[in-house]
């Protein structure tokens, strides 16, 4: 059975977390949850998982697991999570209303700021997160609503922001991936612009810059490598009721 | 010993118009709620409300009491927006300083240590900063010898303001009667940085012990809350109600559905309002124990 593309995300995502060592691994969402726990499983067992509560967790888990089944072998409550930030050992993928061609992010607010069209969640950890430690995104509905020429707020800073705010925001900015439901990026264009690296299966090239509202750098794009057997087998017994398929429209 | 134990009434009758406010607790999780309810009949108008955002920003915001906040998000948890709290800022009827939620920790700290800022790389480079002008940089002073890290020389990083309180209201899973308390469940979060920089300190908590008493309610080392740092406390059973109060109780996630199914309309919301939140805590925490009834039938 060919995988879906949730589960092309999945891997996809997982491959941020490849070599990471011993890092906390912080998704946001249903698929970044799942790929952190398949890269724990796999190729990175040394990444520090939380309960999403105040504690790490052993192993990891199917997503399903009720938390008094949950094995905690440490605390970390809020205070912790932020000494881990500012610490830089930490990846985390955070998911993206709207984001810009140099990896600015939104999770703020839609329109201006003072009165917002759409009031979203708020800035959250998103400035302190991108300046300190490695910064990936999620975006599972990509489109010329999402991947915009300039951001509403700029909540997760980018290449272009951190440059102009000086050497005490680029120290430790980096922002190795952003995974859509089209395809995966990164910013090795010009200036750390961002540049399509591979699409998903099934979406040509044309799709992903439709359904994109900047100039994307295009250079050899292949096609994202599909999650292997092994790889779908772990990933339907993380996720066995298939909570992963609810996040995108394949 | 002083006896600090009072009542939601003169907790309230020490505030006044114009306040700024700190409330403890974070989303959708031990938040002091029987006080949030007890705002909203006070008569008080232009508080300022600091939080890690649950549903006491938008009550207070939707019902004018707050016209300011300071936060880094506001949030239900286990659903993402708040209803109350998103038309608020859809008519422009707030005035919003939003900071990064660890620079939110770091205010708190300044104001509880009583220096004027502390620095952080959170904010540079995005609109907390750039959107801001009352918040501003401050220059790495370690340019040379045994503590200049050449990678740091030329920075500038954020000075993050003391977030001073003239209140602050935090809600705990058991105190006692000299102010001391515990949280006994899986986060302190920064509550006890709440009250370090307030000027009225305010624990309501699910139980009242005697002094001494805390040590047989759980471990010592989670009542960090010493009465250094309180001047009153208030026992309100189910206070935090219908957020979370780990280990008393989760989080009443009927009863929040229930909240933000009525917030998303007027007429509804109107209901819910005289329904629940038109009386004093005993009514509240009656009409609630009818809906919990409701609910099982």
């Amino acid at each position: 059975m060919s995988p879906t593309r949730a589960e092309v995300c999945i891997a996809a995502i997982a491959e941020v977390w490849r070599d990471a060592g011993e890092i906390m691994a912080s998704p946001f969402g249903t698929i970044p949850m799942v790929a952190s726990r398949l890269a724990k499983r796999t190729f990175s067992p040394d990444l520090v998982l939380t309960d999403g509560e105040a504690a790490i967790i052993v192993g990891a888990p199917p997503i399903t697991t009720k938390p008094q089944d949950l094995v905690r072998e440490a605390s970390v409550p809020y205070k912790t999570i932020f000494s881990i930030v500012w610490s830089g050992r930490r990846h985390i993928v955070m998911q993206a209303s709207q984001i810009d061609q140099f990896g600015n992010q939104n999770l703020s607010a839609i329109g201006p700021h003072h009165q917002p069209k759409v009031q979203l969640i708020g800035v959250r950890g998103a400035p302190g997160n991108s300046v300190n430690h490695k910064t990936s995104y999620w975006v599972p509905d990509h489109s010329t609503r999402t991947f915009v020429q300039a951001v509403d707020t700029v909540c997760g800073v980018g290449y272009d922001r951190a440059k102009k705010a000086g050497v005490g925001a680029t120290r430790f900015h980096e922002l190795p991936r952003v995974v859509s439901n089209l395809g995966v990026f990164d910013f090795s264009g010009p200036d750390h612009e961002m540049a399509l690296v591979s699409v998903h299966p099934g979406v040509s090239v044309d799709d992903v810059t439709r359904a994109t509202g900047f100039a994307l750098h295009i250079g050899d794009v292949v096609e994202t490598p599909p999650p292997t057997d092994e790889q779908l087998a772990i990933i339907s017994e993380i996720d066995p009721k298939g909570a992963r398929e609810r996040e995108i429209k394949s | 010993m002083a006896d600090k134990r009072s009542t939601l009434d003169e907790a309230i009758s020490r505030l006044s118009s114009g306040m700024t406010i700190g409330i403890g607790g974070w989303g959708s999780r031990r938040k002091p709620m029987a006080i949030v309810r007890a705002l909203l009949h006070s008569g008080l108008s232009d508080l300022t409300i600091v939080s890690y955002g649950g549903p006491d920003v938008g009550l207070l915001a939707n019902a004018g009491i707050a016209t300011k906040v300071i936060a880094g998000f506001v949030t239900l948890d286990s659903i993402a927006l708040d209803p109350l709290w998103r038309q608020v800022r859809q008519r422009g009827g707030i005035d919003l300083t939003e900071v990064d939620e660890g620079l939110f920790y770091l205010g708190l700290q300044a104001a509880a240590w009583r220096v004027p800022f502390l620095p952080a790389r959170a904010g540079l480079g995005s609109d907390v900063l750039e959107r801001n002008p009352l918040l501003k940089t401050v220059a790495n002073p370690y340019l040379d010898g045994p503590f200049a890290d050449p990678a740091d020389v030329g920075a500038q990083l954020l000075a993050m303001p003391a977030l001073r309180l003239d209140a602050a209201f935090v809600h705990a899973n058991a105190a006692d009667t000299a102010g001391n308390a515990t949280f006994t469940g899986p986060d302190p979060y920064f509550d006890e940085l709440f009250l370090g920089a307030a000027d009225l300190r305010v624990v309501t908590a699910e139980t009242v012990v005697a002094e001494g008493a805390l040590s047989a309610v759980g471990p010592l080392a989670k009542a960090t809350v010493h009465r250094l740092l309180t001047d009153l406390i208030i026992e309100t059973p189910n206070g935090a109600h219908f957020t979370s109060c780990a280990p008393n109780y989760d989080r009443d996630e009927a009863f929040q559905k229930a909240y933000v199914t009525a917030a998303s309309d007027a007429a509804t919301w109107a209901e819910f309002t005289s329904r629940f939140l038109s009386g004093t805590e005993a009514d509240y925490q009656r009409a609630v124990a009818t809906f919990q009834e409701e609910s099982k039938s």
